[in-house]
């Protein structure tokens, strides 16, 4: 069943749209970057923007700080919240069902799509950051010898910088999960797709406003998007683990909390759509 | 039970409650094996509903369903596979083609393997005539196509039995014609057919048992021809009405102009009996109910209609 859904999400017009947006604003920066050469001052802005005009090759991690806080949830709310919704509304939802395909595997199908769809997405973003910013960014050339500033100050060797870069892919795809089962939750209550995504993306707004408020600290700790640019700390030297730790145990603690939910619902509802 | 083996469909007490309202009240179908069965009722009276519990999309609130000789939901994985089935209409993805939806559709769930996959799939669209239809995106189908491709999705893994819906929906006769052709062929070679519709001349020309289903209850079910037998009533028309009036006299049950709705168990001695008495006998049949008729006295009127209680 992975792999039919899999099939359906890469046949689908839109999710090579969604991808081929996903790109296009880090590209903008680049070129804007590239033709102004006028980087944000450190601590402002998205993350490694500044570094990006000495090192072409940071970029990839600069286009991943653009997406992540907004582009990169709404693709995996639309994504994940049509997964349920989007059959149901479409009529092939009953079809499917009485194939039989068993509720609690087209679930898991379903959510293990929306991750391929990140994972994808992450690496695409990472990828086309990585050409974009060698091609038009940074004239350094990078060998061995001649190495790359981390974030605290010292030098990371290529090959550091190479593993940490695969390790905040990661990372990064592995914080739209929450996002990602919050939405199949919801797409698994209503018929409506689009209910569901901005559904999902409500629970995020919520969750970034929660984060601006000092009332409300006490609980900033259980907030989904609380880790989210926590992926800047596997660039410092040394790793600094504790906040990226508890990132990942946050966002399955999420998809455990909500996939269980949708399950729940899902696999007792009528489906009279 | 014996009987089981040839009993496809089998609800006892079968009841879905929507909150307040009882979609399904109490209902105990029974299906045979080779039976077209015509599942009649209004729109609203809970023919989907109950389509839907035999298949396990909704979950009953009282009551049993058995298909196959298996219960529902329990057994849905192992009998599903040998249902096929049309449901208010056709699903299909828009931006694939015909033949890329069926393939998806044959790859989902318990299915014999990618070998045969497209001679199953080719199959599948020759038999409903889409045969040649090529590339082109669901979208780009007419209404009639796209039943056509329903009906396709039903027969790909050539089932026991057949739950449709509406099947003609959107055809044009000669659509309709084929169709039902391809049913009685495959209905021949030892499908049992479940048609739910709310066109009586659909079902009274096709089916060979009906159960009639008004406001959730089963007030009908029975053999066509058994609710179609004989009234033991003759309608006659004459020559001269007044002299076969009075001549028949207790037997005659209504009359308007020539013609007569006499009451007798032989229609040839009544033919007998008004010739011999100089009667001419223009016209004579003997009375039968048509399936509207049954219908019409044994339902309360239609569903969708919401009227005040006075």
């Amino acid at each position: 069943m992975i792999a039919v859904e899999l099939k359906k999400l890469f046949r689908r017009p839109r999710t090579w749209a969604t991808l081929l947006l996903l790109d296009l604003l880090p590209t903008v920066v680049a070129v804007l970057l590239a033709t102004t050469h006028l980087g944000p001052r450190p601590g402002q802005g998205p993350a490694f923007l500044s570094a990006v005009l000495a090192n072409g090759e940071l970029f990839s991690v600069a286009a991943l700080a653009i997406v992540l806080p907004l582009f990169l949830p709404i693709a995996v709310a639309v994504i994940a919240g049509d997964s349920i919704a989007g059959e149901a509304a479409g009529g092939t939802l009953r079809y499917l069902l009485s194939r039989p395909v068993s509720r609690a595997r087209l679930l898991v199908a379903k959510l293990t799509a929306a991750v391929v769809f990140v994972l994808t997405a992450v690496v695409v973003v990472a990828g086309t950051g990585f050409a974009v910013g060698s091609a038009i960014l940074g004239t350094e050339p990078l060998s061995s010898t001649t190495s790359i500033v981390s974030v605290s100050g010292s030098t990371l060797t290529v090959q550091q910088v190479l593993v940490r870069t695969v390790l905040a892919v990661l990372y990064v795809g592995l914080s739209m999960l929450g996002v990602a089962a919050v939405a199949l939750m919801l797409s698994t209550f209503t018929d409506s797709a689009l209910g569901a995504s901005l559904g999902a993306l409500a629970f995020l707004v919520g969750s970034s406003l929660l984060l601006t408020l000092d009332a409300a600290r006490s609980i900033k700790a259980y907030l989904p998007t609380r880790y989210w640019l926590s992926f800047i700390d596997l660039f410092r030297d040394p790793i600094l683990w504790r906040d990226v730790e508890r990132g990942v145990a946050l966002q399955l603690v999420y998809v455990a909390v909500f996939f269980g939910i949708a399950w729940a619902n899902f696999t007792t509802k009528d489906i009279t759509s | 039970m014996t009987e089981s083996a040839s009993t496809v469909i089998r609800t006892q007490g079968l009841t879905k409650r929507f909150g307040g309202l009882v979609a399904v009240d109490k209902i105990d179908l029974e299906v045979v094996q080779g039976d077209i069965y015509g599942f009649l009722g209004a729109n609203g009276s809970g023919k989907t509903t109950t389509v839907r519990m035999l298949l396990g999309l909704v979950l009953p609130t009282a009551g049993s369903v058995e298909v196959l000789g298996a219960p529902i939901p329990k057994a849905a994985g192992r009998v599903l596979p040998h249902v096929g089935t049309l449901i208010e209409g056709p699903a299909a993805y828009g931006h694939l083609s015909g033949a890329a939806n069926l393939r998806l559709l044959d790859a989902s769930g318990p299915n014999p393997g990618r070998r045969d996959r497209n001679r199953r799939v080719e199959a599948a669209l020759e038999q409903v005539g889409l045969a040649a239809v090529g590339s082109r995106p669901v979208k780009a189908y007419s209404l009639g196509m796209r039943q056509r491709l329903g009906l396709a999705a039903a027969l790909l893994r050539q089932p026991k039995l057949l739950l449709l819906d509406e099947p003609t929906n959107g055809l044009d006769p000669q659509g309709i014609h084929e169709v039902r052709d391809l049913l009685l062929d495959l209905n021949a070679r030892g499908t049992t057919i479940f048609l739910s519709s709310h066109l009586l001349a659909e079902i009274e020309q096709f089916c060979t048992r009906i159960g009639v289903l008004d406001r959730g209850r089963l007030v009908v079910q029975d053999d066509l021809a058994t609710l179609k037998a004989p009234t033991g009533r003759s309608v006659v028309q004459v020559d001269r009405p007044d002299d076969a009036a009075s001549l028949l006299d207790d037997q005659v049950e209504a009359r308007t102009g020539d013609r007569l709705v006499v009451r007798t168990d032989d229609p040839a001695k009544l033919n007998r009996r008004l010739v011999e008495s100089g009667i001419g006998v223009i016209g004579l049949s003997p009375e039968r109910l048509t399936l509207e008729d049954v219908v019409l006295a044994r339902t309360s009127g239609t569903a969708d209609r919401v009227e005040r209680a006075s």
